[in-house]
């Protein structure tokens, strides 16, 4: 049964296959075989995950080898996968939210001329990242982690009409090539260590490599993580990314492949136990984007710039917590999961208020859409409630674990988790504020209505796993069931009691709501955006995304220009001058040659004489001499 | 027997000084003819002086030459008259671009 696994990957590729071959005949059904090959692979899942649920703890990984990918002297790479507890847990939120998500762009695209293009590259997106998840080889991870990236730009430049469309995806491209610079040095460095690239082997063999190769290793996955996971200081094109559809940054860009980055430091966790040095690095970075993340989504008007400013932080949660070693794993993966749900519940809903708003995507121009959008608004308050960590939603649960974990770490790392929950809560009733509640500030000509059932249903879905998604967590359920995988939990001592940080957590979330709801609820909110000049410094910072593109402009562009611009002068000058250079003395001496040509008969003759009387005269003195 | 090699070499000079010097193609012509009728006296004076007949027969070698050299000299310098109406040997220079 399990050998079908390859399956999970086939149908959704199929189906690509098909939607971006077939013409223009398949524009009206399209959209339903894309739908359809997302969900005949949930089903599939949903199955797998059952006869697994089924299976004793101690065997629940099963490998299949399709094939030998690669053979070549001592590099050999099998094109295997490994259905296990983690996979099967991304395999189900893959295909589960990506169906909602294919079911909800049905409604969302239906007025867009390439629709059936755009479920085809859903498609390819699914396959890639279920190949991604459950790959048994960095090799085929990382054919995955690719094929992610090919999906993600394809989609972010869907509407490529638009030259910042164009220019985001380009963007996210190239950073995100940094990061796979990361991942496949570190692929590289694993076959010159350990003579394998498997995923089991390597984490074997890690705990016993030189502590240098460990952290190296660590790090270089870091560098890849950080580049598809939009974490500092590969975070920039996260934000640029939202130019695509908002069906793709629920799913792309929120829910599944920005958590890539999570997902592969849980898969590597033998390297990241064998270095003390990596898990730090993890934990700064993770700690380090989740305020930056944080500051930002505080400071940006348009709604989904804000929602992907929450999803970095978010993901740094996610990060710090898989940096905490096996105390934090599970708690990674469950916070993964109820994000994927809560955030994906998010996007979607503000794709609805999009949708009923001409696509207008400042939030200055909303305010009091509760009553225009009923569903809409229910269940983005559901999504909200889970975000900001109120009890018993999803959020909660995973958040706290986060930070307790983090308190048992180091006390500052804890606070800082604190800082961060509050920050959320600000920036998410600021959200809630300007768009539902608050008073009108509709542009002119714009009739807010709600979105079509086929829309709203997938939101009502969302909306309830957000609300139960801490369900997963009762009788200690998702560490017990990661536990063969990652490592069990260990026993935490925390300085002051689990109750307490709950409790304090709870108060800080509280303090950001009434701050969020002072400032945005009781006062009237102005219907255009500020200028900078009028702001506080902080929000300043935050608009410019913390300054990160004017950092990478100065750091990376400017020097890279410069750099170019040598070369070409080099190129030029340098080797073309010496290339040239000899082409043009060669000219010169044939110019000189041909002067004696005149072209006269006599001239010539007398050349002829002249050098007969030479042989002559040459002759005499031989003869002579 | 010196006073035909004297003849022969101001026979020589003469040609060769009209074949550089002189722009009508014919008189060049003509100045080739007497270089050739130059070196054949040398020829057969010297084949006179050494007493065997291999100056002579190279004598009869080059009249043949030249007489062939004549025919294709003279229509070359005829179909040029035609086109360009003159002989000059200085207006024939059209290998120089």
């Amino acid at each position: 049964m399990f050998d079908l696994q390859w399956l999970l990957i086939a149908i959704p590729l199929a189906g690509a296959a098909l939607l971006l071959t077939w013409g223009k005949e398949a524009d009206g059904f399209g959209h339903l075989i894309g739908t359809f090959a997302s969900a005949a692979s949930f089903v599939l899942g949903v199955v797998l995950f059952v006869r697994l649920l089924g299976e004793d703890a101690a065997h629940r990984s099963h490998s299949t080898d399709l094939f030998t990918w690669i053979q070549a002297g001592r590099f050999h790479v099998e094109m295997s996968f490994t259905y296990d507890q983690l996979s099967g847990l991304f395999v189900l939120l893959i295909t589960g939210v990506g169906t909602l998500i294919h079911i909800y762009s049905i409604g969302y695209m239906a007025n867009d001329a390439r629709r059936r293009r755009f479920f085809g590259f859903l498609n390819l997106f699914i396959a890639a990242m279920l190949t991604l998840v459950l790959a048994a080889d960095y090799l085929v991870m990382f054919l995955g982690w690719e094929g992610v990236g090919l999906a993600s730009y394809l989609l972010i430049g869907f509407w490529q009409h638009k030259e910042s469309a164009a220019a985001a995806a380009k963007k996210a491209f190239v950073v995100n090539r940094v990061g796979d610079l990361g991942m496949a040095l570190a692929i590289m460095l694993m076959f010159a260590q350990f003579g394998t690239t498997a995923v089991g082997a390597v984490n074997a063999a890690a705990p016993g490599a030189a502590k240098g190769v460990a952290t190296a290793l660590g790090l270089l996955l870091l560098l890849g993580a950080c580049g598809k996971s939009a974490q500092v200081p590969l975070q920039s094109w996260l934000l640029d990314a939202m130019e695509g559809p908002t069906p793709v940054s629920a799913l792309i860009h929120a829910a599944t492949m920005v958590t890539a980055g999570v997902y592969l430091v849980v898969r590597s966790h033998g390297i990241f136990d064998a270095s003390e040095t990596a898990r730090n690095a993890v934990i700064v970075v993770g700690l380090v984007t989740l305020l930056a993340g944080a500051w930002i989504g505080c400071a940006k008007d348009d709604i989904k710039k804000s929602l992907a400013g929450s999803t970095m932080s978010q993901i740094g949660y996610m990060m710090l917590a898989a940096g905490l070693g096996p105390a934090g794993y599970a708690f990674a993966i469950f916070h993964l999961i109820t994000h994927g749900f809560f955030k994906a519940n998010l996007f979607l809903g503000a794709g609805s208020v999009m949708h009923g708003m001409d696509d207008d995507v400042n939030m200055r121009h909303y305010g009091a859409l509760r009553k225009a959008m009923p569903y809409t608004f229910a269940t983005f308050a559901l999504g909200y409630l889970a975000i900001i960590g109120v009890p018993p939603f999803a959020g909660f649960w995973s958040k706290d674990k986060i930070i307790e974990g983090a308190f048992d770490h180091n006390i500052w790392v804890g606070l800082g988790t604190l800082l961060g929950a509050g920050v959320t809560a600000f920036y998410m009733t600021r959200m809630m504020m300007m768009t539902y509640f608050s008073e009108k500030r509709w542009q002119d000509d714009v009739h807010p209505h709600e979105s079509p059932k086929v829309m709203t249903v997938p939101l009502m879905v969302l909306a309830a796993a957000s609300a139960l998604g801490g369900l997963l967590l009762l009788g200690n359920w998702i560490p017990d069931w990661l536990s063969p995988v990652v490592g069990k939990v260990p026993e935490e001592d925390l300085p002051i009691s689990a109750l307490s940080i709950s409790l304090l957590a709870l108060l800080v979330v509280v303090i950001g709501v009434a701050a969020g709801y002072l400032l945005y609820g009781r006062r009237p909110v102005a219907a255009e955006t500020p200028a900078d000049s009028s702001v506080s410094v902080f929000a300043r910072a935050g608009r410019h995304e913390l300054y990160g593109n004017e950092l990478n402009d100065a750091v990376v562009v400017r020097p890279t220009r410069h750099l170019t611009r040598f070369l070409v002068w080099f190129d030029g000058k340098g080797v073309d001058g010496l290339v040239t250079g000899i082409a043009d003395r060669l000219g010169d001496t044939s110019q000189l040659l041909r002067q004696p040509q005149t072209g006269y008969v006599r001239s010539y003759a007398l050349m002829m004489f002249g050098g007969a009387a030479l042989v002559l005269l040459a002759l005499l003195v031989v003869t002579l001499a | 027997m010196s006073s035909y090699i004297t003849l022969s070499l101001i026979l020589f000079t003469i040609g060769s000084v009209g074949v550089l010097v002189r722009r009508n193609a014919i008189v060049v012509f003509m100045n080739i003819e007497l270089m050739l009728n130059a070196t054949n006296l040398a020829f057969v004076s010297f084949s006179r002086q050494s007493g065997n007949l291999d100056g002579q027969v190279a004598a009869f070698f080059v009249m043949v030459v030249a007489a062939a050299e004549v025919v294709v000299g003279l229509a070359i310098i005829v179909s040029i008259y035609r086109t360009r109406r003159s002989t000059s040997v200085d207006d024939a220079s059209l290998l120089k671009s």
